[in-house]
């Protein structure tokens, strides 16, 4: 099918975005890889008036190294930030979702921040995200602030971005050394996930030292497992010792029901998956 | 071929059996095709539907100002505006006498009776532009209750519950009835399951046969050409000759003024076995604009309106002694039609009435299938057409019969099956099966699967309470295809026959065009058609032309479905081929001066016989053309036409077998091997032969693991797009190792058997005996299709395990609504 | 309208269109690239793949206007001078089509797995095409096709 009609600019540089932006407002719709965007036009459950595209700021794309974190822009194709040695050497668990995140040919269209940014909670990104503590650089008319991924992810396809704003980059705290894994459950490939866990664990002789879990599709956004990561803290990492810790995956969560399962059932996968990740992380 | 021309006749390769690469792959591979949304015509127009979100409402009001002002719109029309030219739209076998059929106008006036069903058509200059005003089109509904659970509408009454049509005052369509005490072919099964339930085993069951999507790849589109003394359709069609006799007989349009086109096709399994509405709406507008017209449907509104597949409860009865020998067999169906009866229809089900007794010597049996309306869309012939759920069901319940007396799944049918000795055979639903070796499939297909082997996996997963457990699932099934001796379909009631026509025309340089009433869409006619007839005429293979899909080509056809292509359609070209090889004889007998009886043809030359003389047939061919010297009152034409009607059906068979690892910590399921080896008689092509096997196996797989077409208690379809009506995809799926045994049919000239349902017919009991197999120790004895990993976690967990494990009704991707579950997609403030 | 010009299988085009016209159908309606088909409305299928900038995209998921200045290769453009590529001959040789109306889309998608890995597990194979429905095959000759186009080298070639 075909959208409804709209126009069209496609900005050179995010100040030109943002004039744009502030120009349409309401009536605008920023477009970065298009992958979720052009099947909600194409079946035509939204209709901007205006569609800005991302696509020609150079300055948004690429992952570069900036002290204790990598900054990765948010126009960055997935395939890009999967294959980058940066993001795989120091945020591993970012690569291993993005080896998951839909096709391949989604991943070589789809950007890192358009998909953070549209904040579907079935997303592939937002639990690494959450889990490895990134932090959101957000740029607006008045200038630039950064958002702590505790409090990018608001609800539903809700961020902490304004409806003036951009997301410019995201930047990731560097995890170097860490065992990552991204344990994502569907019943066909192409599917978004069921759930999802993100695990990485710092381990140190045998014994986790620390871990950060994030949780995809089981609530309104990405869910941090914060009863987890305490409760591995110091644990054997054997699959006893990471046992009863994943049992506490499911805590504060509000997952969806619908034709792949009930929200009992993603609470069990939630506990079986981290369960798993979290061995699959350390190793073992 | 060139290799061969000298050799001697009798040592020419034969085609038959060879691995030909594919006559059609050239277009396909390079992007050179012609699908029907390609065609561009001068002038042409574009139309949009406008559908109904509703499953059951009346039309108050239909208001087109709006969308007639837009731009470029050229016409917008209501089901009052075509009521008089659109036709209808037909079924074509009224299972019983007294049938309840609902008229099906194209486009409803009055009421629309399921979501998706179109209220008013646009016509504009561009595709983009009909959808624009088509978005314009004010319909006021009075929404009225819906008949949705099958169930619940088999018991409903006008005084009780909900009816799809009130007007009819009825959801019951027709109840076919089949016993084999009053038929004459078996005993009483009443009195067989009285005598079990005394002394034997009464084994009952109800499954569950999901309603399904055909899902073709390519989307359905029609073009039509008004232009000229003929109205020319284009379809993406497997039935352009039933669909050029419908359109006639509907609209009143003379069928000479009409030619159907199929053109390339992406794909049907039945899908595309039909005459819809929107074919019936494009034929009307474009005759009343005189203009061409062009309808491709998006993938949403094929999901919703294009016809769906399977969706029956059965309920099973099955008596045996205490030795694992049935007695008797007794099944109840409920068939969903949806909300009308289409072009088949209730006689999907018919179908499978005959093969639920399967490859077995039951003494009894009796069949009982009521067919419903409700307010869903349609149903009709999805791949197997009604023999997949018959094989389901004896299949499944075989192994519950195995359970039950502890022998091993593949030991009970044995004691069963018909021996290879008994062929041919007379079955309890008065079916002639003439050939089959079961024991030797059954063989085969252990030794390579390694079955022993894995049965002591099995054990010792078992015994150490291994989280992965091994399940393997058989399948021993044989099905009825080659549709059909023109004789059964009269007596079955059904409006057409089911013959093939076929015509070869021997060109004057040598080549030959051969004509079938076939409908390829996937299936490689071209290919194994040519094969054929470069044996039987010994003219190379390359030299071969097959034509098709064209009624002005093609005149008389009965199309492709029902894995008739090649064991009826084959055999009429076997025929015309013969035909024109007795009219060479006697000008090859004048031109050689040699009498008929001394002339043999062999490797496409008549010689005389203890002589080197002889002439090649292309070379009668030219001879024919230039006519200067023929016999005396010899017609200058060796051309040749053969309809040809099946003496019976055919009865490929095989065993399955499938290996599947079942997660029971999270109920996911991991396929280790399948293994299957079909008893297809003798093949033509074996390269095809293997496609049609895998493409049909992954669809018997898909069904017991992962489609279903769910609506929500609005009857609002949810698996509404991909998203969220699961096709598996290459990551889903394994490698197969097929292969096959071979008991030529003796009711064809080439001794085939049909092959484009076997692999779906099998596969979907063996797949799902194998997750039961695995977790059969766990207390499970039935996981409902498809088996997603919910439904298998909670058949080991839940109480009341393996019971109705339907999913809550929420889509992830809601194609109406925009609504993920309770999740609006569209508010996000970037995307991805 | 926007101006676009774009390389398409080796040819130069420009045309105004609407923003709202996706890649697919600049190719199929303006250009008469019709061996690029649409199969679904929710980029699931992958029937639509071509190579955009030398990688695999979903042309049903990207707007004409963003492809402005780029290059853009379809199975139309794959063949070169009369020789079918690898694939696209692998594709043949195995059987690993039948009605044809995924194969564009597949091929496609299978060279870009190729350039990025010449020599393919059968479960890189199978995961690289996970974002492409076929409904006939059963994807098991696809995969013998791509594995036959690796053997010959495909994936140096192109």
């Amino acid at each position: 099918m075909i959208p409804a009609q709209f126009d069209y600019v496609a900005p050179t540089s995010v100040e030109d975005a943002l004039a744009a932006l502030a120009q349409h407002g309401d009536d605008a719709k920023i477009i970065a890889g298009g992958q979720s965007l052009l099947p909600v036009l194409r079946m035509r459950l939204n209709a901007p008036e205006m569609i800005i595209d991302l696509g020609r700021i150079e300055s948004l794309r690429g992952v570069r190294d900036d002290g204790d974190a990598i900054v990765i822009g948010a126009m960055t194709p997935h395939a890009v930030v999967g294959s980058d040695p940066l993001v795989n050497e120091h945020a591993a668990l970012i690569a291993k979702a993005v080896e998951h995140l839909a096709d391949a040919q989604i991943r070589h269209r789809g950007t890192f921040g358009g998909a953070l940014a549209h904040a579907d909670p079935a997303g592939d990104l937002g639990a690494p995200a959450l889990a490895l503590g990134a932090e959101f650089v957000i740029q607006g008319s008045g200038g630039t602030r950064t958002v702590p991924a505790d409090d990018f992810f608001v609800d539903l396809f809700e961020t902490a971005i304004g409806e003036d704003e951009i997301l410019t980059e995201v930047r990731v705290p560097k995890h170097t050394g860490w065992g990552a894994h991204y344990e994502k459950f569907v019943r066909v490939a192409h599917q978004w996930p069921i759930v999802a866990v993100a695990a990485a664990v710092r381990v140190d002789g045998g014994t986790i030292a620390e871990a950060r879990i994030g949780l995809t599709n089981m609530g309104s956004t990405p869910i941090r497992a914060r009863a987890v990561e305490s409760a591995l803290a110091g644990q054997p990492a054997t699959a006893d010792g990471v046992r009863a810790a994943a049992e506490q995956a499911a805590e504060g969560t509000t997952p969806p029901s619908d034709l792949n399962g009930d929200a009992d059932y993603r609470r069990h996968l939630a506990r079986v998956l981290t369960r798993r990740a979290v061995l699959a992380a350390a190793g073992s | 071929m060139t290799a061969t021309q000298e050799r001697p006749a009798d040592e020419v390769e034969r085609e038959i059996g060879r691995d030909r690469r594919r006559k059609e792959d050239q277009r396909l591979i390079t992007g050179r095709t012609r699908w029907t949304d390609n065609l561009q015509l001068p002038g042409m127009l574009h139309l949009a539907m406008v559908r109904s979100p509703f499953a059951h409402a009346r039309i108050t009001s239909v208001d087109t100002s709006a969308a007639k002002q837009a731009t470029n719109v050229v016409a917008v029309l209501t089901g009052a505006d075509l009521a008089e030219t659109a036709g209808a739209c037909i079924n074509a076998w009224a299972i019983t006498t007294d049938q309840v059929t609902p008229a099906h106008p194209p486009m409803p006036a009055d009421r629309v009776t399921f979501a998706g069903e179109i209220v008013a058509v646009v016509a504009a200059r561009s595709a983009a532009e009909a959808r624009d005003a088509a978005e314009l089109v004010e319909v006021e509904y009075d929404e009225l209750p819906a008949a949705l659970d099958l169930k619940e509408a088999a018991a409903a009454t006008s005084e009780q519950g909900v009816l799809a049509h009130p007007d009819l005052g009825t959801n019951k369509s027709a109840l076919w009835r089949f016993d084999s005490a009053e038929a004459g072919t078996g005993g009483n099964v009443d009195e067989a399951i009285e005598k079990a339930r005394t002394d034997g085993i009464v084994i009952e069951r109800e499954y569950r046969q999901q309603r399904l999507i055909p899902a073709f790849m390519e989307p359905r589109s029609v073009v039509v050409d008004p232009t000229g003394e003929q109205i020319t359709m284009w379809s993406a069609t497997q039935i352009p000759h039933i669909l050029r006799f419908a359109l006639a007989a509907t609209t009143g349009v003379p069928e000479s003024k009409i030619r159907v086109i199929a053109p390339d096709v992406g794909g049907g399994f039945g899908g595309k076995l039909q005459q819809t509405p929107e074919e019936m709406i494009t034929f009307a507008v474009a005759r009343r604009l005189g203009k061409p017209v062009k309808y491709t449907e998006t993938r949403s509104e094929s999901l919703m309106s294009g016809h769906h597949g399977r969706d029956q409860w059965q309920k099973l009865t099955l008596a045996a002694t205490k030795d694992g020998t049935v007695t008797g067999l007794k099944v109840d169906l409920l068939a969903d039609l949806g909300s009308y009866v289409a072009i088949v229809g209730g006689g999907v089900p018919v179908l499978g009435a005959f093969m639920f007794n399967a490859i077995y010597k039951f003494p009894a049996y009796q069949f009982n299938c009521q067919t419903v309306l409700t307010n869903k869309t349609w149903t009709d012939a999805y791949r197997g057409a009604g023999r997949p759920e018959a094989t389901y069901a004896i299949e499944r319940l075989m192994n519950e019969l195995a359970a039950e007396v502890g022998m091993d799944p593949l030991e009970v049918r044995e004691k069963n099956w018909i021996r290879h000795d008994e062929f041919p055979f007379t079955t309890v639903a008065g079916l002639e099966y003439d050939s089959g070796n079961y024991e030797a499939a059954t063989a085969k297909a252990k030794e390579i699967f390694g079955y022993d082997e894995l049965r002591a996996e099995q054990r010792r997963r078992r015994e150490s309470g291994d989280p992965v457990q091994l399940g393997i699932g058989v399948s021993t099934f044989t099905e009825m295809c080659g549709l059909a001796p023109s004789r059964v379909l009269g007596q079955l009631n059904y409006g057409a026959g089911g013959w093939e026509h076929a015509s070869v025309r021997m060109l004057a340089t040598g080549k030959v065009e051969v004509v079938t009433g076939a409908s390829a869409h996937g299936q490689g006619h071209e290919t194994a058609f040519s094969q054929i007839v470069a044996d039987r005429l010994g003219v190379p293979f390359e030299d071969v032309e097959i034509l098709h899909g064209d009624t002005q080509i093609s005149h008389k056809g009965l199309d492709t479905y029902g894995s008739r292509s090649l064991v009826v359609g084959g055999e009429a070209i076997v025929k015309a081929a013969d035909k024109v090889i007795e009219k060479a004889k006697p000008l090859a007998a004048h031109l050689l001066e040699a009498s008929v009886d001394d002339l043999e043809f062999s490797g496409g030359r008549f010689t005389v016989r203890g002589t080197d003389q002889g002439m090649a047939i292309t070379e009668l061919a030219t001879a024919v053309f230039a006519a200067h010297n023929l016999p005396d009152g010899m017609e200058p034409t060796l051309d040749s036409e053969a309809t040809y009607d099946p003496v019976n059906f055919n009865f490929p068979h095989g065993t399955h077998l499938c290996a599947m690892e079942v997660d029971t910590e999270t109920g996911a399921l991991k396929m280790r091997k399948y293994v299957c080896v079909d008893d297809i008689g003798n093949i033509i092509n074996p390269l095809i032969v293997s496609g049609q096997v895998h493409g049909g196996l992954v669809q018997g797989i898909a069904q017991a693991l992962w489609e279903e077409a769910v609506y929500d208690e609005s009857g609002t379809l949810v698996s509404g797009s991909f998203v969220d009506y699961l096709l598996p995809t290459a990551a889903d799926t394994i490698s197969f190792e097929i292969d096959h045994t071979t008991s030529p049919a003796t009711t064809n000239t080439l001794g085939t058997k049909g092959v484009g349902e076997a692999g779906t017919i099998a596969s979907t009991p063996a797949v799902v005996n194998a997750v039961v197999d695995a977790v059969r120790h766990l207390g499970v004895t039935d996981i409902q299709m498809p088996c997603t990993p919910e439904r298998v976690w909670k058949a080991i967990n839940g109480p009341g395990a393996g019971g109705a494990t339907e999913g809550a009704a929420a889509p992830h991707f809601d194609a109406s609504t925009g609504m993920e579950g309770t999740v609006d997609r569209t508010t996000g403030g970037t995307d991805a | 309208m926007t101006r676009i010009s774009l390389t398409v299988d080796g040819a130069q085009v420009s045309d105004d269109v609407e923003p709202r016209m996706l890649l697919v159908q600049y190719l199929r309606e303006r250009l008469g690239k019709t061996g690029t088909v649409i199969g679904c409305d929710t980029s699931n299928c992958g029937a639509c793949t071509v190579h955009l900038d030398g990688t695999s995209v979903k042309s049903c998921n990207v707007l004409a206007v963003q492809a402005d200045g780029g290059e853009v290769t379809t199975i139309e453009g794959l063949a070169q001078d009369g020789q079918l590529h690898p694939v696209q001959e692998a594709f043949r040789e195995c059987h690993g089509l039948q009605c044809g109306f995924c194969t564009p889309g597949m091929i496609m998608q299978s060279v870009d797995l190729l350039n990025t890995n010449p020599n393919p597990s059968e479960e890189e194979i199978r995961l690289g095409l996970e974002g492409n429905l076929c409904r006939c095959t059963g994807y098991h000759n696809i995969v013998r096709a791509v594995q036959h186009a690796a053997g010959q080298g495909a994936g140096v070639t192109s």
